[in-house]
Formats: structure tokens, C-alpha cells, sequence
């Protein structure tokens, strides 16, 4: 049991995708000016990353194994996000058309998201059974969705703030998120007894 | 009578300066070289003017009339003759004019035959409308026509009449000195009030840094054999708020969202909207004077009782201002503001005037940045969160103020009082008050510009529609009537060769209608330019004697019948 | 043996995934572009055309397909852009356009000669008045797109910037920004 929470407490804290292995910077930086669209886009990537990572280990474990067909990993991984990706596209779509636009071109662009493919690439690698690949999956998920509204919350509030002119835009955001890198090297260790 | 009182949240207590204006008694101000009367002078809409240049007015005549409900009369407040019905500076923080009835005072203040009404006869509807004409208006400071509050909310019923004696400003002591000299006629006001509200119970609430007031009222009150109860509150800024004098007496916290405290079951009144209305129930007397606190850098800080429409550097000297006066305060120190011309007259609304010096008022330091002390959060008296408010105004993002609540701020300055950043708050909100009225005016402007504009597209497409129909229908009536043109002509002559000559000669026939429209056109329009060219002013300067004598004659029997101003000019003169 | 084994494998789960995303494709199908309605209610309906769109929905929905800049409006002012700029994450520029003062048409009655073409001319029926009757424009119905100027074949509208008074006087902004000043046009 400890070690199942010590692998989802790692996934959200100790090893946060965002911030530690700095995977998933694209949304991070394009979608975190607005709150409401930062929601939307943990939201969106929080289904995505789920799905992505258990359909990828069934891919992985009854079909490319079986058959040997280890080389073709990335191939088939990617084309299993992509559809998943165009289903969320159209759910979204369907139920928010506001979120479809505010989130513009970094809905599809989950595709390309790194931290999407480079998750279960990590799961083959620990060599997680389902379940282990599931909570990573879901773990680094909420990590990354918990650290886009944190990021989401200060971008706002610098908004309004007297930012020297040359560093206003995206260079002040780059120093927030490495600040909150910074900080969250805190949580270093925090699994270590697993 | 022990009464529990409550507290409210915040508040500051800064130096009251009152013991400056409140030694001397009430004098009489001696009348001042001409009266200018603003029209608008109270909340709603803008009375119209019924008297003309030239006229000659009686004491509390009535010079405007109350336009619609929310309206409150204006009346000459001395005899006099109007000098002119124009535009005057207002004693506003713009500077900006408004119309002002400007009266020369005769010197002979004489009254316009007046007298007590029969209340007996009087329905509370007739008592509204009395006072409506008289021209009552909440005398606290927002000028709010009474009539208006003299109405119970039908289905809750009136708990507490509350009279509003708190006068937490400092340097205002003209509430104070009232009380001290005039307190029976404040109760009888209240009294009325308390007949045409019929309230459980009334409370008439004095900070209790003015004993002698409280003395007074409290000995009026049982000289009446009234059963109001005279209240000392805890002095703290601004307990003299309508919100706030009701949370300490009655307990209740009325919501930001509420329109009239009325819902709530309480009413509020300034004690000198009561005895202006005493004034006029009890005398027949319309508003036309009010107590005024002439202090700061004066020699002779006292109370007046001014004329509205007195100027109010005319007023000041009254009170002998030091030299080195450089401005007057409308107001007072914390809600007040430096009045930017300075012959603006005093309106109903206008309680004291402080004259500023450098000495007295040290120009502020310049503001610094927010350290996000939390002082002005704790010293605010509606809880609001004056530091979030000023970071989203200051970002000039009004969504977000409108979520904290920026409705909600009285503008009491006390956050301002605080702020250790000297930071001024109450000026970055009234920027956000104003910007957010501004966008909703141009939202509604825009909005009826859309509905007009697709109102204007459907009409042009439903024009269009008739008017296909209708060519369709006469060119089927046409074609009707040619085919049985054809089958007569057929039937009578059956010779083919006119027919060609007749298709060509509409042709022919048309080019001489349109040669003669293109000829009409021209002509029109050098007929209009003529017009312009005749309607433009031109040779003004070398004028013949006859034009000139024929101008000058023009002039005067225009003056006589008084439908030109007196001529400034010498331009229409022959030289 | 084993590469047509990857190749069928590969294409099996093409056509699997393909199907699937057909049948969502039909089945969360999408009407309508809400997108427009929200453009246009950011712009300030004047329908004056300066945008080079006969309107503020044509030009609503021009943004909205992207085929055009978001800077054209000048009735709308640099906050107008700025609210698009919010609403649809592009870039803010600076306005195409000079961004003028409001104003209402005024017709002098004195060189009226009641030919309706500026009735015609008005895209939200500011202006009152009948063939050979004197026209007069409704000031608080009309917006300054000034399209009744060029109709008019004797010139006698002319416009007014609207003038400051305590209706529409505004608190001013407590900090003093310091710009820097405009660059010196070439004599």
C-alpha cells in the first residue's frame, strides 16, 4: 500500500513533470494567463494523460511485446495519443465551445505534449505493472494540472503588478516558473524511503 | 433607558478639530452681493426654471419646479430680481457649470406671503408633495429629496425612525450647534417623521463628544412629552454613516446589494432634514438656508446660518481667513474636496467650509508602493479589502473590483486615513466607479445602436420585398393590359408595320425625361447654393449707413420686446 | 515476415482508432460559431465601416474566420483591441487607424434642403425628417460614423465632439503616466 502512495506522491510532488523533469512546458507557458483556461487545460490533459497511459501499456503489453514489435513504441504511442487527443478535441467542442476557443491551438497541440508520450515512455522504463502505470499516469496528471493553476494564479496577479517594462510578458513568467521550480525542489527526498 | 449598543468593524479616530467652530452661537450671515442658485441641487431629476431675467423675486418665491418624483423644488432665498437664468461654475470637484438662477438681493428680504399648511386636512400623499415643493432634501450630505423616504415599504413594517445626529467629521460642527440652539424645532420635525413613518420606536443618535447637544435634545424631548430615545454613541469615524449609526444602534447590517434601508424596517434622517422640515410643516417656510461651519485657517471659526446660493469665498470672509488662505474645502477633511473655483455658490447640501493653508493641511507625500500592511482592510467600516480594490483599479481591470465589492465603498476615506504608503485610495475607486458608470453607458448606447441598425436592415429588406412586389403586379398588369392593347389593335387594324415605330418611340420619349431631370437637378442645386450662400453671415464690416441705421433698428426693437440680450458688442455699430 | 506483422499490426490499429474517431466525429457534430456573437458584442456598433467591413457583424465574423487584423475599429479604441486581444489570445497591436474623440453629426437647418439622402445614409435611423421637411439628427441615437457627411449634395452636416459635463464627467486616473513624447515628424 505505502508503495503505491509513495508512487503517486513522487508522481505529483517529489518528480512533478513540470517543474522537476521539465517535460509539458508548452501548455504550461501558453495556457496559464487565465485561471478559467488553465482549468480547462489540466482538466483536458488530465483525461488525455490517464487514457494515454493505460491504453499504452495494453498496447505495449498485448501487442508490441507479444509480437516483438518493440521498435515501434513512439510510432504507435503517439498515433494512440493523437486519437485521444481528437476525441477530447471533440468532446470539448461539443460541451464548451468557449474552453475550444480560449484554449485555441494548445488543445491539439496536447498531442505534441511532451509530458503526454514522455509518461508512459517512464512507466516501460520503472517497468510499472498496470496499476503502478495508472497512478504515475494519473499522479503526474495532477501535478501538472495542480502546478498550470498555480502558475495560472501568480501569472494573474502579476497582471496587475508594476512590472519593469522590459521584463513584462513572457520574460517575467519564466522567472516565476523557475522560482517555483526552485521550490519545489523542496519536496526532494520525499520518497525516498519507498 | 439603557440602550445596547453594537459596534461596527473598522473605523479611525482622527483629531476632531471641532472645539475650533462649536464655542460660538449660530449667527445670522448678512445677505451677500447676489445669490447664485443651482437648479439641481438634489438627487433625480433636474427642476426646470420658472422665472425669467428681469423678473423681480419675493423671499422663498419658487424659482424652479420639481421635475418628476425624484425631484425636489428650488425658491429664491431673498427678495430680489433675477439678473439671469445661465450656466455657473458648481460647487462640484469638476469645475464644471450647471444651470443657476442668479438674483440680485434688494436688500429688503421680503418674505412671499406663506404660512403653516393644516396638517390635520393633510394626507401622508399631500404631506410628500408639501414637502416635495418646498424643496426638503436630506441636508447630511447627499440631498436625497425626503418625500422619497417618507414611505414605508409596504410589506415590512417600519421598526426604527433613526435621526441622524452623529456628525463624526471632524471640523463640522454646524449639526452640534443646531441642536444646541434649535432643539425643539428639530424634535417637532421629528415628530412629523415619526407620523407619517409610525415607527416602533425612534432613536436619535449624538456622538457623545457633544454633551451639551445631547443635554438639549434630551431636555426638548421631555419638554414634548415625546418618547424618543436620545442616544450617545462611542465617537468613531464614520459613525455618522447612515449604514454604520444603524449597526451600532439597532444591531442590523444592512447588505451592500439593498436599494433603501426601508427594506430592513429602519429609516434614517439627518437631524437637519428634520428641522427643515419643521421649517416648512410647522411655518411654511421653503428650504432656503442651512447652518454652515466656517473654520480651519480663520481667525473666527464659528457657524452661519448662509443663504444657498451664497458664494462661497463671499461667505469665508465672514469667519476672517488668515492671508495665507490658498484654497476653500467643501466638506470635510475626509470626504470633502478643495473647491476649484472658489465663487462657486453653497448648495443644500453644503455643511461647512474649511479654509486651507499649507500650515494646516501639509501637501500629502507622494505615494509609495503597496506593502500589503493590511492596515486600510482593518480600518475599513463595510470589511471590504481596500488593498485588492486598488491593485485590480490600479490595473484598471473593473471586473475584478466589481467582484470585491467596489459598490459597497462609502468613500469615507479611512483606508486613505491609514495607509502608512500614503497611498490614495479613495481617488484610484472613484476612478473605478466612474470608468465602470461610463462603460455601462456606452454598453446601453451601443446595444440600442445594434437594435436600430437591424431594425433599419430589416425594414430596408421588407421595403424591398413590397416594393418587388409591387413591380411584379404592375408589370403583370402591364403585360395584361399591352396584350389586350395588341388584340384589339390586331383585331381592328391588323397592320404590322406600326408595331416597330412603337417599340422605338419609348425609346426616344425617355432620353427627353431624362435630359429634363438631369436639367431639374442642376437647377435645384444651384438654387440651394444660392440658399447657403445667403444663409452664411457676410460683409459685416464695411457696412453702408443705411444698413447700419436699418441694423440698429432691428436691435432696438428687439431689446424692447426682450428677446435679445442687452448688446456687448459695438461690431453691429457704425464707427 | 515479422515487418508485414508490424505493418498489419500498425494498420489494424490505424483502422480501429480511424473508425472511432468517424463515428465521435458524427456523433459530437458542432452547429453554429457562438464565437461571432461574442466578438460582436465586444464591438462598439457603430456601423460606420471604417474597419472596411459594411458593418460590426461582418466584420465580427471576418475575425472570427481570421481573415482579418484585430486593430481596424477605431471607434472601439486601443481597449477595444485589448478586450479581442483577451478574448481570442492574439497579439495587441497598436490601431490602424487614429483613434478620434467622440462626436455627434450636427445639421445646420439653415442650408437643409430635405432630400433624404442622409436618412438613407444613417445605419441606425439617428436622423429624422421627410422629403422637403427639415431633417434633424437625434444626438443621443447617433454613434459619429459619420456616413451622413458624404451624402449630403449641399454639406450642411458637419460634426461636434461631445462635450465634457457633470453626466459624463469622469474621475481622472491618480497616477500621472509618464510617456515619452511622440516622435518628430520630418518638417
Amino acid at each position: 500500500m505505502s508503495h503505491y502512495i509513495f508512487i503517486l506522491v513522487g508522481a505529483v510532488l517529489v518528480n512533478n513533470v513540470v517543474l522537476v523533469k521539465i517535460l509539458g512546458l508548452c501548455p504550461f507557458m501558453g495556457v496559464s494567463k487565465k485561471l478559467e483556461t488553465a482549468y480547462g487545460m489540466g482538466a483536458a490533459t488530465t483525461f488525455v494523460l490517464t487514457l494515454a497511459t493505460g491504453s499504452s501499456y495494453i498496447i505495449d503489453h498485448f501487442l508490441l511485446i507479444p509480437f516483438g514489435l518493440e521498435y515501434l513504441r513512439t510510432l504507435s504511442f503517439i498515433v494512440t495519443i493523437a486519437a485521444i487527443v481528437q476525441m477530447t478535441e471533440m468532446v470539448i467542442a461539443k460541451t464548451s465551445p468557449t474552453l475550444q476557443q480560449t484554449l485555441g491551438i494548445y488543445l491539439p497541440l496536447i498531442t505534441t505534449n511532451c509530458a503526454v508520450l514522455g509518461v508512459p515512455l517512464i512507466n516501460i522504463a520503472y517497468g510499472y505493472n498496470f496499476v503502478e502505470s495508472l497512478l504515475f499516469g494519473a499522479g503526474s496528471a495532477i501535478g501538472f494540472s495542480g502546478v498550470l493553476i498555480l502558475f495560472a494564479a501568480v501569472r494573474e496577479r502579476i497582471e496587475g503588478a508594476d512590472v519593469p517594462r522590459h521584463f513584462r510578458g513572457s520574460a517575467i513568467a519564466m522567472i516565476t516558473a523557475g522560482l517555483m521550480a526552485l521550490a519545489f525542489m523542496g519536496f526532494a527526498g520525499l520518497d525516498k524511503y519507498q | 433607558m439603557l440602550n445596547k449598543l453594537f459596534k461596527f468593524y473598522g473605523g479611525v479616530k482622527p483629531p476632531s478639530n471641532k472645539t475650533l467652530s462649536n464655542a460660538l452661537p449660530i449667527v445670522q450671515a448678512p445677505l451677500p452681493s447676489r445669490l447664485v442658485v443651482p437648479l439641481h441641487q438634489s438627487i433625480g431629476g433636474m427642476p426646470r426654471p420658472v422665472v425669467q431675467a428681469g423678473e423681480r423675486v419675493l423671499k422663498g418665491q419658487l424659482i424652479g419646479q420639481a421635475d418628476g418624483w425624484l425631484s425636489a423644488a428650488v425658491h429664491a432665498p431673498t427678495s430680489g430680481t433675477v439678473l439671469e437664468v445661465a450656466m455657473h461654475v458648481r460647487p462640484h470637484v469638476s469645475g464644471l457649470d450647471s444651470l443657476c438662477v442668479v438674483i440680485e438681493p434688494d436688500g429688503q428680504d421680503e418674505w412671499i406671503a406663506h404660512g403653516p399648511p393644516d396638517i390635520a386636512t393633510m394626507s401622508p400623499a399631500d404631506i410628500c408633495n408639501y414637502l416635495q415643493q418646498h424643496g426638503v432634501v436630506g441636508l447630511g450630505g447627499a440631498g436625497f429629496p425626503t418625500h422619497g423616504k417618507l414611505t414605508a415599504t409596504p410589506a415590512v413594517p417600519m421598526a426604527e425612525l433613526i435621526i441622524n445626529a452623529a456628525e463624526c467629521e471632524p471640523y463640522i460642527t454646524c449639526d452640534d450647534l443646531l441642536m444646541r440652539e434649535r432643539a425643539d424645532d428639530i424634535v417637532r420635525g421629528i415628530a412629523v417623521f415619526r407620523d407619517m413613518l409610525k415607527p416602533q420606536s425612534v432613536i436619535i443618535g449624538v456622538e457623545d463628544n457633544k454633551p451639551e447637544a445631547i443635554a438639549a435634545m434630551r431636555a426638548a424631548v421631555d419638554a414634548q412629552n415625546e418618547a424618543f430615545s436620545v442616544v450617545a454613541v462611542p465617537t468613531l469615524y464614520p459613525a455618522g454613516g447612515a449604514k454604520q449609526l444603524i449597526r451600532v444602534l439597532t444591531g442590523k447590517e444592512v447588505p451592500g446589494s439593498m436599494r433603501s434601508t426601508a427594506d430592513m424596517g429602519v429609516q434614517v434622517f439627518n437631524v437637519g432634514t428634520a428641522y427643515a422640515a419643521w421649517r416648512a410643516i410647522g411655518h411654511g417656510e421653503p428650504l432656503i438656508s442651512r447652518i454652515v461651519t466656517l473654520t480651519g485657517n480663520v481667525r473666527q471659526a464659528h457657524n452661519v446660518e448662509a443663504l444657498i446660493g451664497t458664494p462661497m469665498n463671499e461667505l469665508l470672509q465672514l469667519a476672517q481667513p488668515h492671508p495665507d488662505t490658498d484654497g476653500i474645502i467643501m466638506g470635510g477633511p475626509m470626504m470633502g474636496f478643495l473647491v476649484p473655483n472658489e465663487s462657486a455658490p453653497i448648495v443644500k447640501t453644503s455643511n461647512c467650509l474649511i479654509a486651507h493653508s499649507e500650515r494646516l493641511f501639509p501637501p500629502k507625500a507622494p505615494e509609495m508602493p503597496c506593502i500589503r500592511c493590511g492596515a486600510c482592510a482593518r480600518a475599513c467600516p463595510h470589511e471590504l479589502q481596500p488593498f485588492e480594490l486598488y491593485w485590480h483599479a490600479r490595473a484598471k481591470d473593473f471586473g475584478k473590483t466589481q467582484q470585491y465589492n467596489i459598490f459597497d465603498c462609502i468613500e469615507c476615506g479611512c483606508c486613505s486615513f491609514v495607509c502608512p504608503s500614503r497611498i490614495p485610495l479613495v481617488q484610484y475607486f472613484r476612478f473605478a466607479k466612474s470608468e465602470i458608470w461610463a462603460r455601462e453607458r456606452e454598453k446601453k448606447a451601443a446595444d440600442e445602436a445594434k437594435t436600430r441598425f437591424e431594425f433599419k436592415q430589416f425594414r430596408e429588406e421588407r421595403e424591398k420585398t413590397e416594393k418587388a412586389e409591387k413591380l411584379a403586379k404592375a408589370a403583370a398588369a402591364q403585360a395584361a393590359k399591352k396584350a389586350a392593347e395588341a388584340a384589339a389593335a390586331a383585331a381592328a387594324a391588323g397592320d404590322a408595320g406600326d408595331a416597330p415605330v412603337a417599340d422605338k418611340a419609348p425609346d426616344v420619349a425617355v432620353d427627353p425625361a431624362q435630359a429634363a431631370k438631369k436639367a431639374a437637378i442642376e437647377a435645384a442645386m444651384a438654387r440651394a447654393k444660392a440658399q447657403r450662400e445667403a444663409a452664411q453671415v457676410k460683409n459685416t464690416d464695411d457696412l453702408t449707413p443705411e444698413q447700419a441705421k436699418a441694423m440698429a433698428d432691428i436691435e432696438a426693437r428687439r431689446q424692447q420686446a426682450g428677446i435679445a440680450e442687452p448688446a456687448t458688442t459695438t461690431e453691429t455699430k457704425p464707427e | 515476415m515479422d515487418i508485414l506483422l508490424a505493418i498489419a499490426i500498425m494498420a489494424l490499429g490505424a483502422v480501429v482508432l480511424g473508425a472511432a474517431l468517424g463515428f465521435a466525429s458524427i456523433k459530437f457534430k458542432v452547429e453554429g460559431d457562438p464565437l461571432v456573437e461574442k466578438i460582436e458584442a465586444i464591438l462598439p456598433q457603430t456601423q460606420c465601416g471604417q474597419c472596411g467591413y459594411p458593418g460590426c457583424k461582418p466584420y465580427a465574423e471576418a475575425i472570427a474566420k481570421g481573415e482579418c487584423d484585430i486593430n481596424l475599429c477605431p471607434p472601439g479604441g486601443m481597449e477595444g483591441v485589448q478586450r479581442l486581444a483577451d478574448l481570442l489570445g492574439r497579439e495587441v497591436k497598436a490601431l490602424e487607424a487614429e483613434e478620434k474623440p467622440k462626436q455627434v453629426a450636427i445639421i445646420d437647418e439653415n442650408t437643409c434642403i430635405g432630400c433624404t439622402l442622409c436618412i438613407q445614409a444613417c445605419p441606425v435611423d439617428a436622423i429624422v425628417g421627410a422629403a422637403k421637411q427639415m431633417h434633424t439628427i437625434i444626438a443621443q441615437q447617433c454613434t459619429g460614423c459619420e456616413l451622413c457627411l458624404p451624402p449630403c449634395p449641399v454639406e450642411c452636416i458637419h460634426m461636434e465632439v461631445i462635450p465634457e459635463t457633470l453626466d459624463n464627467w469622469k474621475w481622472k486616473f491618480p497616477v500621472i503616466e509618464i510617456k515619452s513624447a511622440p516622435a518628430k515628424e520630418a518638417a
